[in-house]
């Protein structure tokens, strides 16, 4: 839910990255947050556990420059990615503008990201969304792993698994290297700003 | 779902906050959506907060206290505050989609400032049913 003010010209985006647990959501923020230190001026927030899950959410606001003489404020938010934290899950995605789906292309966690789009699903179905009306963008994520010799999914596979009724954007990525990842981003801000352009006209 | 709000009703709502809540002594003020944008702010001008972190947790907080009311029963808790040595935190819910925040110290007690935030609730809820959702 995009808030416009015509006060301070100024838009409000909000912006989910969703997928299963340690796929690389978090990494995915602190490596914007790294790149772009500059440009950030506040500190990224996360709610983790001891063991550096993600309990709750992270929070990195970006301002990326204006748009029709309005700043444009995107909020980047994770969700925690274990099943154990569907309240707290949902509650993220409330308002939330555009997502961008990180799968984990290990080999071992094919179902994993299966279940979680189904996941998403429902969640954006809670809001009365559609995961098919939603700007989103899908990223397979940790494919530097293949160096390791780690067995990972083929992206054909991926496509199928994820994308063959989404049918949107998909970046192969490493969220630890920093491969794809602005680009990630950047589609996700696009797709989602012409979303709002459209509804505010 | 966008939304936008027009400039004579954003003025409108900044003057609220001014008269009824700044002008009586809190330090901040601001108002904010579930999804955790700001919609409107005011601070008496001394203190520099990162007002986009606080609502982004202000609104998973109160979502996370909403959840926990309905899973014992409570339809929600009608007094959500945080007391801390020198700043306190007041959270009211203005309707299903908003919610005032207020930062204060302890020279207001908290039964003033329930009741100030209680009318200026009230008026930006007027307001706030104006609203177009395009």
């Amino acid at each position: 839910m995009a808030f416009v003010n015509p006060k301070k010209k100024e838009v409000q985006v909000k912006i989910v990255y969703y997928g299963p647990g340690r796929g690389g959501k978090t990494t995915n923020l602190e490596y914007i947050y790294k790149k772009f230190s500059a440009r950030i001026k506040t500190e990224m927030v996360t709610i983790k556990t001891h063991g550096d899950r993600t309990l709750f959410f992270d929070f990195l606001p970006f301002d990326i420059g204006k748009v029709n003489g309005y700043d444009i404020k995107v909020q980047l938010y994770t969700v925690p990615g274990q099943v154990k934290y569907n309240a707290t899950r949902r509650l993220v995605l409330r308002g939330v503008d555009g997502i961008v789906f990180v799968a984990d292309s290990m080999m071992v966690r094919r179902e994993k990201n299966i279940l979680s789009i189904k996941n998403l699903q429902a969640d954006l179905a809670n809001y009365k969304k559609s995961i098919f009306k939603i700007p989103i963008v899908l990223q397979f994520n940790k494919v530097d792993l293949a160096e390791q010799g780690i067995p990972l999914t083929p992206v054909e596979t991926l496509e199928k698994d994820l994308n063959s009724q989404l049918k949107t954007s998909a970046f192969k990525a490493s969220a630890l290297k920093g491969t794809n990842v602005v680009q990630t981003m950047k589609k996700i801000i696009s797709m989602t700003i012409s979303t709002i352009v459209k509804e505010l006209k | 779902m966008s939304y936008t709000l027009g400039q004579e009703q954003l003025d409108r709502m900044e003057d609220i906050l001014q008269q009824n809540l700044v002008d009586i002594g809190v330090r901040c003020v601001f108002l904010i959506d579930m999804a955790g944008n700001i919609i409107a702010n005011k601070d008496n001008g001394k203190i520099k907060h990162d007002v986009y972190s606080l609502a982004a947790l202000a609104a998973g907080n109160f979502g996370a206290v909403s959840a926990m009311a309905k899973i014992i029963g409570e339809g929600e808790f009608s007094l959500l505050f945080h007391k801390g040595k020198k700043e306190n935190i007041h959270f009211n819910k203005i309707n299903a989609d908003f919610l005032l925040i207020t930062i204060f110290s302890n020279e207001i007690s908290l039964g003033f400032l329930r009741l100030k935030v209680g009318e200026a609730a009230e008026m930006i809820e007027k307001i706030l049913s104006e609203i177009t959702t395009p």
